[in-house]
């Protein structure tokens, strides 16, 4: 994948959204690209709107921060009210369904699946969630090499749980992958 | 501490300086945790026991400073980090070791202030402090990185100009470039070049010894405490056996060799880096220098730290329209680069100007002001609402569009 893309990771803090733009930033890496991660909390570990930021490009990358996300992913009713409408017009938003209800409209291609179920669910542990996040948002955008993204969950990730998560990231690529195939479907039925 | 190079790795800006500084050979870290320094503690608390090296959290940000004082005194490169708050406690034992000539360095991660300000956010309020901070007329050394590969870089030469000058280094950093991560690319260990305090070059014991009697560049060689040479380490103004003294003329010299001591390597100490057009670099592109006087509509935008990233964005999209843009971004802080700020009053002198863009109320711009002593109008823009200043707000400074 070539160009720039900005993506922006938002929910609450505790959901791990740090550690997602992280591995996003150690694939963009390990795939040979420039990158600059950066992130917004509060002084709680838990709790409290957090927010990740990743530019990937093939340009040096000056200004650090994400203007304008291409691909935004939204973990919270907070985040997902706070950030929908600065995606990008034609832009990709990712929306957990375990925990946001109301979607606001937006002019992009919107994706609702259920990414902290699929955690809690097929995996047994909540606390994946973000890296079948990033499982989701790499299946649907390239962003970042598949490849790359395993290698990155596996440095990254706390050392005795790199298994779970790389199966955190399967489950992500698969749900995405389901959430193409109903947007084809949903095209077909229109 | 064994490290491939060649590849390139993601790291964070903070753990940059922490690994940095083991590069440079610090052996001592002394301090108390404070956001957004904190990682430097963290990662250094793990990485000094695996070099011999020695990482202690002492009860408050007075305390580490004097630790790291008895520490480099003993013969270890020494650090702490801290933030603004933490910065303003370590004052007066950077004040003691400008005096006592111990080397040191002391990293400020700034965040908004004033006190205790806003935790996380970022600021570059501590640029006066960071010269003034201590007492007296004293001297420092004060660099201020703009990336997490500059970060590594520039405490690697704080911690070679303290050594060398035994003068007190600050690494000034701010909240974007110490949070962020980079791809960067670490240099090996050994094309890293690495400084050492003077050596002292009689024997401990030899009657002639005298700590404080300084080199022909000003600096006195260095005894280590414990290798058995006799002497006295003092705030109070002192004779060249470190013992207090009362009698002006000597405390006048010993203050003006301080300064000396710095000054003499102003042109090595003093980095910036010029960017106009495609070309970026130390100089200034060849044939520009000569166009000085004609800097009708022209503007030279100062900046430093993560806002000089900014300005560069602004610069380089202004410059691709066709504008007559300058980007000078300060390195070095203290001593202050009078000499690049003459050579940016030249470029807009004749119809150009200034601008200083940073987050605080004035501090580089009012320096810069003085340093160009009228040549041209030298225009502030600030921001201290702990938000980096954005390219926008810079082009749109720039280009008069303001609010419009």
């Amino acid at each position: 994948m070539s160009g720039t893309w900005q993506v922006r990771l938002s929910g609450a803090g505790g959901q791990g959204l740090i550690l997602a733009g992280i591995i996003l930033a150690e694939a963009a890496v390990i795939d040979g690209r420039n990158v600059v991660q950066s992130q917004v909390y509060g002084p709680e570990s838990r709790g409290g709107a957090s927010k990740a930021e990743v530019i990937i490009s093939d340009q040096p990358i000056r200004y650090p921060k994400v203007t304008v996300p291409d691909v935004l992913l939204v973990m919270s009713q907070e985040a997902a009210d706070r950030y929908a409408a600065t995606v990008r017009p034609g832009g990709l938003l990712v929306v957990d369904t375990t925990h946001v209800h109301e979607v606001p409209e937006v002019d992009a291609r919107v994706f609702e699946l259920p990414i902290s179920g699929v955690a809690r669910d097929e995996l047994g542990r909540e606390i994946v969630a973000s890296v079948v996040a990033v499982g989701v948002l790499v299946a649907l955008t390239g962003v970042v090499s598949r490849e790359g993204a395993r290698e990155a969950v596996r440095a990254r990730v706390p050392a005795g749980t790199e298994e779970l998560n790389l199966r955190a990231l399967e489950a992500g690529h698969r749900l995405a992958e389901k959430g193409l195939s109903a947007e084809t479907r949903g095209r077909e039925d229109t | 501490m064994p490290r491939r190079a060649d590849r390139p790795a993601l790291l964070q800006g903070n753990e940059a300086c922490a690994r940095g500084a083991v590069t440079a050979g610090v052996r001592f870290f002394a301090g108390y945790p404070i956001t957004p320094s904190s990682e430097i503690a963290e990662i250094l608390a793990r990485l000094l026991p695996q070099v011999g090296g020695k990482f202690i959290q002492m009860e408050d940000e007075i305390a580490s400073m004097a630790a790291v004082i008895g520490a480099s005194l003993a013969g270890r490169k020494a650090m702490t980090a801290t933030s603004g708050p933490g910065f303003s406690l370590k004052q007066e034992n950077i004040g003691y070791a400008a005096m006592a000539e111990v080397p040191c360095v002391i990293v400020n991660v700034q965040r908004a202030g004033p006190s205790t300000g806003l935790p996380t956010s970022p600021a570059q309020g501590d640029v006066m402090q960071a010269r003034w901070g201590t007492h007296g007329d004293h001297p420092v050394v004060v660099m201020c990185p703009s990336s997490v590969k500059e970060t590594y870089d520039l405490v690697i030469e704080c911690v070679n100009w303290s050594e060398v000058l035994r003068v007190p280094a600050v690494l000034l950093m701010d909240e974007v470039v110490a949070h962020m991560r980079e791809n960067v690319i670490l240099p090996r260990d050994d094309d890293v070049v690495i400084w050492d305090r003077p050596a002292p070059d009689l024997p401990p014991g030899h009657p002639d010894f005298l700590a404080y009697r300084p080199g022909p560049d000003d600096v006195p060689p260095m005894a280590r405490f414990g290798d058995g040479y006799r002497y006295h380490v003092t705030g109070l103004h002192h004779d060249e056996r470190g013992y207090p003294l009362h009698q002006g003329s000597k405390a006048e010299e010993l203050v003006r060799r301080l300064h000396r001591k710095v000054e003499r390597r102003r042109r090595e100490l003093t980095k910036v880096e010029w960017t106009v057009g495609e070309h970026s670099g130390p100089a200034l592109p060849e044939g520009l220098a000569e166009g000085r006087g004609r800097g009708a509509g022209r503007t030279v935008v100062v900046a430093y730290g993560a806002v000089a990233r900014s300005a560069e964005e602004a610069c380089r999209g202004l410059a691709a329209e066709g504008r007559d843009v300058a980007l000078l971004r300060l390195v070095t802080l203290w001593p202050f680069p009078d000499e690049a700020c003459r050579l940016a009053a030249g470029l807009a002198a004749g119809g150009g100007e200034i601008l200083v863009v940073e987050m605080n109320l004035g501090q580089v711009a009012r320096e810069v002001e003085r340093a160009v002593g009228g040549r041209c109008p030298v225009r502030h823009y600030g921001r201290v609402d702990g938000e980096l200043i954005t390219p926008a707000e810079i082009a749109a400074e720039i280009t008069g569009q303001r609010g419009s």
